[in-house]
């Protein structure tokens, strides 16, 4: 087993941005000033506990933290198997795990003196929760996002636009995340002076993937106090879906160490991971590439041209996946499986009618897994999957999948 | 002594300025962009840069992401490019070229391959945009070990501090871009760049050549005497997206040409 060979998983990225291959710092000249004054902004305000501090009341008293770890009690016996515990991502303000991430990169821009923010958004979840804290501190905001999920996200855009960001719809490229990223990074090449790019995921040059996990390991540290207080032990089985991978790293990070912790990492698998790549399973079906300042598992073509993800989740459809992925994949210390939009749908509707709870899209994806392997476990198994985010958001793709018809009348 | 360094010298002795020209390969398919390539050194380009196209082109304006798109649609590849780079050369021994794109195409063809392959094709350097100098181990170190020219970009943000570091493992020429921003946005303004070029000139021996925000013969002419030379790109490329003869497109070429070298 390969984790004989580490004594900790926790020490990463190296002084490069490394982890293993994977990683690194892979933008143009103009940037690379930027994000090398970032790292040492980001490396300065690790270690003081006046950024903590301000970020721990904030989470407390704007996001609502700590989330709740909630015994999924009729799922379980739904599923007749292992016991499910669920971390509640999707109370937090603005109804996902994003919040958690903008809030410390938002105060790192306030302490640089960035006057101008600018994020990426897919299914539109970043876009909000960076409009919000942006709203929240008065600082002008730009979100970038594909034309075509601007189309199939309209919700998301009206509340960013109500937020007072500005929402760029991006036609470039295919009109998607990844070309909403390459819009993004186009606009920070051009505004290098006072604008602060906020990125959504663990993903992009050194120090983001880091840096973005380590606002996320809230999720982590909390679930595992929480599993203590609850269980007196560790979950045997922890699970999260997987776009960019930024829920799953923050759920995942805290628990590298602890041997005995199954990890599991659940991506999209579309119409099914096979030659026909209608799916955005990075690892399951991609190879190493070099896209957005990192060295990580992509979709491409044998030419090394990018692909299009294709899943019912807007938020998972990206054609990469952070570098500490790749890293955890390559290593063995963490699975990695996919799921079909179908399962997902299906999972979506098993937390609605089991617990009440309208689940994202993008959990529905871990969910669909935990349906799957948890009949088979023994009842004494723990699972603690991250219900990163709430479905208020998907209804309408849900509905029309499901054939019917919500769209209002006048 | 690459092609390149054999070039800027015999531009040096005769005391003219260099005129350096970029189109994508493939645009708008294969055998126009092959004979637009052909017609430039006749139309007075110095050195040729030559896009390898990509489909997410994250340093460039619309009018390079759409010429990667026609060429991708076209089914232009990393092969395809190598194989017009060498088709080229049959009819050309001295001109340089200079193959310029992103890292994932190359690093998908596996790079010590790349490097052999782009040798046997006749291509003299490289111009790797998301490949800065702390990636140096990926492909700049090998590229230099196999006799190619690494040309690195210095920009406005390269600030006095760090150029030591841009300027350190690249050879061939320094490629400097004129403005914060992508390729074919803002317009160059001599009187900007020229104190910026002779910051970057106290640093190297090499030539440094501008780029970024070239349009016409007449700014061509002005950058091109506060530097080593102009370089232009989108405003070449954008004469080809518009469906322009290949005639048409020398044409043009022609008179920027003429801009740099009437310094």
């Amino acid at each position: 087993m390969a984790n004989d060979l580490f004594n900790s998983f926790m020490t990463g990225p190296d002084e490069k941005g490394r982890f293993g291959q994977f990683g690194g710092r892979f933008v143009s000249e103009t940037l690379m000033p930027l994000i090398l004054d970032l790292e040492a902004e980001y490396e300065k305000a690790k270690t003081d506990q006046s950024f903590w501090d301000e970020m721990n009341y904030l989470w407390t008293h704007y996001v609502g933290r700590p989330s709740p770890l909630y015994f999924a009690e009729r799922l379980t016996e739904r599923l007749g198997g292992a016991k499910i515990y669920l971390k509640r991502d999707e109370l937090n303000h603005t109804g996902a795990h994003k919040i958690n991430n903008v809030l410390g990169q938002i105060i790192l821009a306030r302490r640089m003196g960035k006057t101008r923010i600018i994020a990426e958004t897919g299914a539109g979840q970043h876009g909000v929760a960076t409009a919000t804290v942006c709203a929240k501190f008065g600082l002008k905001c730009i979100v970038y996002m594909g034309a075509h999920d601007v189309e199939r996200q309209k919700p998301n855009v009206f509340r960013m636009k109500l937020l007072g960001a500005e929402v760029v719809p991006v036609t470039s490229g295919r009109g998607t995340l990844k070309d909403a990223m390459n819009d993004a990074l186009r606009d920070w090449v051009t505004n290098v002076r006072d604008t602060f790019y906020c990125i959504g995921t663990v993903a992009g040059p050194h120090p983001y993937p880091a840096m973005v996990r380590d606002f996320q390991a809230i999720i982590g540290k909390e679930a595992k106090a929480q599993m203590q207080e609850a269980e007196g032990r560790l979950p045997d089985t922890v699970i999260a879906a997987i776009g960019g991978g930024s829920n799953a790293m923050g759920l995942f990070f805290p628990f590298l160490d602890d041997k005995e912790v199954q990890i599991i990492g659940v991506e999209a698998g579309g119409k099914g991971v096979n030659a026909n790549m209608e799916h955005c399973a990075s690892l399951t079906g991609g190879r190493p590439g070099v896209l957005h300042g990192n060295r990580t598992y992509l979709l491409q073509d044998d030419d090394g041209q990018i692909l299009e993800g294709f899943s019912i989740s807007a938020g998972l459809d990206y054609p990469g996946i952070g570098p500490e992925h790749s890293w955890l994949h390559e290593i063995g210390r963490a699975e990695y499986v996919a799921i079909t939009d179908i399962e997902a749908l299906e999972a979506f509707q098993l937390s609605c009618e089991t617990e009440g709870i309208i689940p994202a899209l993008e959990p529905s994806h871990a969910l669909a897994h935990v349906a799957k392997i948890a009949p088979g476990l023994p009842m004494d198994h723990i699972i603690c999957m991250n219900m990163c985010g709430r479905g208020d958001k998907d209804i309408f793709t849900v509905a029309k999948a499901l054939g019917w018809d919500i769209v209002e009348a006048d | 002594m690459t092609r390149i360094d054999t070039r800027f010298a015999a531009l040096k002795a005769e005391g003219k300025k260099a005129f350096v020209s970029y189109v994508m390969a493939g645009d708008p398919d294969y055998a126009t962009s092959l004979e637009i390539v052909q017609g430039l050194p006749d139309a007075g380009v110095d050195v040729i840069e030559l896009g390898l196209p990509f489909t997410d082109p994250m340093a460039d304006g619309p009018t390079i992401q759409l010429a990667g798109q026609r060429a991708l649609a076209s089914g232009q590849t990393l092969v395809k490019t190598l194989e017009l780079a060498r088709a080229f050369r049959e009819g050309d021994e001295t001109t340089p070229i200079v193959l310029m794109g992103y890292y994932n195409p190359i690093h998908s063809h596996g790079v010590e391959r790349f490097l052999e392959d782009a040798k046997a094709a006749g291509i003299d350097g490289l111009i790797v945009v998301d490949l800065p100098p702390e990636e140096d181990e990926e492909l700049c170190i090998p590229a230099q070990a196999a006799g190619l020219n690494f040309i690195r970009l210095a920009t406005p943000t390269t600030d006095d501090q760090r150029l030591p570091k841009v300027m350190q493992n690249t050879s061939g020429f320094v490629y400097y871009v004129s403005i914060t921003g992508i390729t074919g946005a803002a317009n160059a303004v001599a009187g900007d760049v020229g104190p910026e070029v002779a910051r970057i000139k106290a640093a190297t021996d090499l030539p440094v050549i501008v780029g970024f925000g070239i349009k016409t013969p007449e700014t061509s002419r002005e950058i091109a005497s506060v530097a080593d030379g102009a370089v232009v790109g989108s405003a070449i490329v954008d004469l080809i997206g518009q469906g322009k003869s290949v005639t048409e497109v020398l044409e043009f070429v022609r008179g920027l040409a003429k801009g740099a070298h009437s310094v």
